[in-house]
């Protein structure tokens, strides 16, 4: 082997700071910030009970990206593994509390500690799936044996989060699963003929499918038909957006959200709050943060060094893109009301804790972008 | 240079295309997202504007109706009428000014009320409705139709408000109910506080039983235009009235007592069932209109209720402190002969005042007593023998016995005003005073007086406990509740207490009873004159008299008597008592405030109710219950 000659020289502790992607990290906490103003506003210009929490919560979050970004990503990559058995028991447990409990059961109560399995579950994924691409070659990537076990490390992980039922983040693994075997090669009629599976498997899925979900869908093709029911968030957060126009009604001065015609105003729906009072400049601006993160999470996939962080930093930039995306588009109506959060401006803590994680993970491949790691053990 | 590794050349090469190709793929749905939002804010945005602002869909509380209060026959004591008011509405207080001033050349409001309407419509969230003005005539109500088009939302809404038939009389039980303060708010998130027309309760049993009678809110969906004015009703759901309540007062008794206690300045008196412990009157004088504060009470009335030197707003039954007095003896007697340091055979001297090292403790009577035991001790009130008594027994076994007969403690009748009174113990005054318990201070509490104080319920509460046999009798004001829909019934009456037993010697209760129906029945007694022949009806009692200002040796020598004494410095009348002598069931404190002498003032009341409660007997006679008339 010719990785002694290869191997660069170490990397120092300052280099490793000055690699972190400092304007990253300002788009970040600028998001954040909207994220406190939308809150203050949602709570009728109140700090409490959201805006002040979702700073402090930043902050720590801020810290965890800093410190997981330091760690080297061979430590992920012998992870890799541990962390998504550890997530597959948390989705078990929950699955198991949640039969005894009633409705819908999302959350582990451990001690002190409130955990959301299903946010593990993603960045586990991703890791499991970077660690499994980053040992084959690729020849083994296009074949379609070896593209079994990663299709069953997403399907164990999307039925679990189903059958809480969590169609929002069932969709995101699927998707961000489904973007990583893309990009790591997979032929392209694999996905076809997947595509073509999921189109005929419909009528199935729909059969296992709750109530509520089944009238989202109905309300989500024709809103109208029930503007007191199921179609009422959807009606209702339309009109806000609508209403705000190019400059929106000024900071404060939403009426829709102020008159609690919208559910969840500080979770699912802040981004309708922040449209109204800011209107299409405001959304455009957070878009435009948005965009600026997607941006810099595949140009740090380009740059990095080994397959692994490639795989990495893309998979956390295909989960951030469907958090925005799929939360923006149900929003605005395009796509069903399935539950999905907006990064850093929803109120929340799991969900914080986890894409700030994620965040870290993939500045974390900027800063070790050309370490050396063995494709086998 | 990169250093190239085996195979990973390939591998990079093939994820940058596909790579590129998700990327593409993702800035077309960004740039899908922005169409979208193109399409709502530019070029849909007038229509939404306009849905915005006429087409408002609002989730409305519907007030429950509050619980009726009734006496124990069933006679209404709070009841609910209804009610026009004039609502407004306004966007956070826009427009506020103009549409305050336009009510204001309607109704004439006055200043007060212009800054309190100004103020809850710049507070009011969620366009929820404020009130402008309640109770409006027929006359208002025209008026304000004929000028609708000038007032963009003020509407006219239908509601109930509180309605006390019995006024005054029943003004410190029942109460009276307010708008929802912060601090009634504290512990309760029921929502439907939080709207404007809702009463909260703020005194006597409204406050008291606040929970039950409030009942549940209903919600009513309703399509609401731009300035609040519903367009259409989509969903109800009705709300659940709050329970009706029964109270254990007798009106007719609580009428009889007030008259009586009225021919005073101010006094207060109660009267309980010594087996159930149910008040069946509860007086204090004067009291005050409930329907002032129903209709909303103006600065100056408030004001003049606060400042008078009578307190009407004050319940002194259960509020008012005093020092008991004499009446104070049977408990410091009850101590002594538990604590067995007197027996029935013990007689003590009195040459009309003890020697404590120097200083002289009198007995009221001048002359002396002479040799008494504890049966003519109490008969003929005399301190001596009380000071004695109380020295023997000692302070710490005095409070316990008082605290076992109720004193020094607040009831579980959770009404507001209550006072503890305060039963004196060496470690209280040691942590109040910082000093040291005194033997003159035992002599002191031996007859009621020095630190001892005591509320009227906390005396008419003792007398039952003695009256009964020793049984811990609590004092009870609701009869029965009704969960709504449910028919409100009084409960069968009972003869035995329930309550639990206080394990005193009955042959000691005994000879306390002999020395309070000697007080009434035997030429020896202080109350001599009150005594009733017919032995269905004789009763038992005690005088007292609760020193306010002592009258010292010169001014005594001066000529002052209580009599020229001005109001405010005349001691206070007690009495108490029970009945009928051979089988109580009844049991009454009475006291005059400012009323010289327990005999003469307060004693005549306390029989005169006694004897009518006697005759009426309503815990075993329920015929008189009529029922309340169905919703």
């Amino acid at each position: 082997m010719s990785v002694a000659l290869d191997a660069p020289a170490p990397v120092g502790f300052a280099e490793k700071i000055w690699r972190i992607n400092w304007g990253l990290v300002l788009v970040l906490t600028a998001i954040a910030g909207i994220g406190v103003l939308a809150l203050y506003s949602a709570a009728g210009g109140r700090f409490e009970p959201w805006a002040a929490r979702h700073a402090v919560r930043y902050g720590a979050a801020f810290s965890l990206m800093l410190v997981v970004a330091l760690i080297h990503p061979k430590v992920w990559l012998a992870l890799a593994w541990p962390i998504y058995i550890v997530s597959l028991l948390l989705l078990i447990a929950v699955d198991v509390i949640g039969k005894i409990g009633m409705g819908a059961q999302r959350w582990l109560v451990i001690g002190p500690l409130q955990i959301q399995p299903s946010e593990i579950a993603k960045v586990a994924v991703i890791l499991v799936l970077a660690r499994y691409y980053h040992g084959l070659r690729k020849e083994q990537a296009a074949q379609f044996l070896y593209t079994l076990p990663p299709l069953a490390l997403i399907v164990v992980v999307v039925g679990l989060v189903m059958v809480q039922p969590d169609l929002g983040t069932a969709m995101m693994v699927l998707l961000a699963g489904g973007a990583i075997l893309f990009v790591a090669g997979v032929r392209l009629w694999m996905f076809l003929v997947a595509g073509v599976a999921a189109i005929a498997s419909l009528p199935i899925a729909w059969t296992f499918m709750h109530e509520y979900q089944r009238k989202r869908v109905f309300t989500f093709l024709d809103p109208d038909r029930d503007p007191l029911g199921a179609g009422y968030h959807i009606t209702q957060s339309k009109i806000a957006i609508g209403s705000g126009g190019l400059f929106g009604k000024g900071f404060l001065k939403g009426t829709q959200s102020s008159l609690n015609f919208l559910p969840e105003k500080q979770t699912d729906f802040i981004f309708t709050t922040f449209v109204e009072e800011w209107g299409m400049f405001g959304a455009c601006v957070l878009l435009g943060l948005f965009a600026l993160v997607l941006v810099w999470g595949f140009s740090i996939a380009f740059r990095s060094q080994h397959h692994f962080g490639r795989l990495l930093a893309l998979g956390v930039t295909a989960m951030m893109f469907l958090y925005v995306f799929i939360n923006i588009a149900m929003v605005m109506g395009l796509l069903p009301v399935v539950g999905v959060p907006l990064p850093l401006v929803s109120n929340g803590g799991t969900a914080m804790v986890s894409v700030m994680f994620a965040c870290g993970l993939l500045i974390g491949v900027n800063v070790y972008r050309d370490a050396q790691l063995p494709r086998t053990r | 240079m990169k250093p190239f590794r085996k195979g990973d050349g390939e591998r990079s090469g093939l994820f940058t295309r596909r790579a590129l190709l998700l990327g593409g793929a993702q800035a077309a749905l960004m740039s899908a997202l922005a169409g979208r939002l193109y399409q709502l804010q530019v070029l849909e945005t007038e229509r939404f504007a306009t849905l915005a602002d006429e087409n408002r869909i609002n989730l409305r509380l519907l007030p429950p109706s509050r619980g009726l209060i009734f006496d124990r026959t069933g006679q209404p004591l709070a009841v609910n009428r209804n009610n026009f008011r004039a609502m407004a509405t306004s966007d956070r207080g826009r427009g506020a000014d103009v549409l305050v001033d336009r009510l204001d050349q309607i109704f004439g409001l006055g200043e007060a009320e212009r800054t309190r309407l100004l103020r809850d419509l710049r507070r009011s969230r969620n366009a929820q409705p404020v009130v402008v003005r309640e109770n409006l005539a027929w006359e208002e109500v025209a008026r304000l139709e004929f000028n609708a088009p000038d007032l963009p939302g003020v509407f006219i809404d239908l509601g109930q408000s509180r309605d006390y038939p019995e006024g005054e009389l029943m003004s410190h039980i029942v109460g009276y109910t307010g708008r929802v303060s912060d601090e009634d708010l504290s512990g309760r998130d029921d929502p439907v506080l939080q709207l404007a027309t809702m009463r909260f309760g703020k005194k006597g049993v409204e406050r008291s039983l606040e929970d039950d009678l409030r009942g549940r809110a209903g919600a009513v969906q309703v399509e609401v235009n731009a300035v609040g004015r519903v367009v259409r009703e989509l969903d109800r759901t009705e709300g659940q009235p709050g329970s009706n309540a029964l109270l254990t007062i007798d009106l007719d008794l609580q009428r009889l007592a007030a008259e009586k206690i009225r021919e005073h300045q101010s006094g207060s008196l109660v009267l309980l069932d010594i087996v159930t412990g149910d008040i069946l009157a509860m007086v204090s004088t004067p009291g005050f209109d409930p329907s002032t504060f129903a209709r909303g009470i103006t600065q100056t009335e408030w004001r003049d209720l606060l400042d008078n030197p009578e307190r009407p707003l004050h319940n002194k039954a259960i509020g008012g402190v005093y020092p008991p007095g004499s009446t104070y003896k049977m408990v410091t007697a009850l101590a002594a002969l538990e604590a067995k340091v007197i027996d029935p055979w013990t007689r003590l001297p009195c040459v009309g005042f003890l020697e404590l090292g120097n200083i002289r403790f009198h007995c009221w009577l001048k002359s002396g007593h002479g040799s008494t035991n504890v049966v003519e001790a109490i008969a003929a009130s005399c301190d001596c023998f009380f000071y004695e008594a109380a020295r023997r027994a000692g302070v710490d076994r005095i409070s316990d016995m008082a605290t076992r007969l109720g004193f020094g403690k607040l009831s579980d009748l959770g009404l507001p005003g209550e006072s503890s009174g305060n039963q004196p113990t060496r470690t209280w005054k040691q942590e109040k005073i910082g000093k040291a318990w005194q033997h003159g201070d035992t002599f002191n509490l031996g007859i009621g007086q020095g630190f001892m104080t005591s509320t009227p319920l906390q005396l008419a509460v003792m007398t039952a406990r003695i009256a009964n046999g020793g049984y811990e009798v609590q004092p009870n004001l609701l009869l029965a509740k009704s969960t709504p829909r449910e028919e409100l019934v009084p409960p069968s009456p009972r003869d035995t207490p329930t309550a639990p037993s206080l394990r005193l010697d009955p042959k000691h209760l005994a000879l306390i009873r002999d020395g309070m129906n000697q007080v009434v029945n035997s030429s020896l007694g202080t109350a001599n004159a009150l005594r009733v022949r017919d032995p269905a009806l004789a009763f038992a009692g005690k005088t007292g008299t609760a020193q306010v200002k002592r009258i010292t040796e010169r001014e005594r020598e001066m000529g002052v008597t209580q009599a020229s004494l001005p109001w405010h410095l005349r001691h206070h009348a007690l009495f108490v008592c029970y009945g009928p002598v051979e089988k109580p069931r009844y049991a009454c404190a009475v006291i005059i405030e400012h009323g010289m002498a327990g005999g003469a003032t307060a004693g005549p009341i306390g029989r005169d109710i006694l004897v009518e409660t006697m005759k009426r007997d309503p815990s075993r006679r329920t015929d008189r219950f009529r029922k309340m008339a169905s919703r």
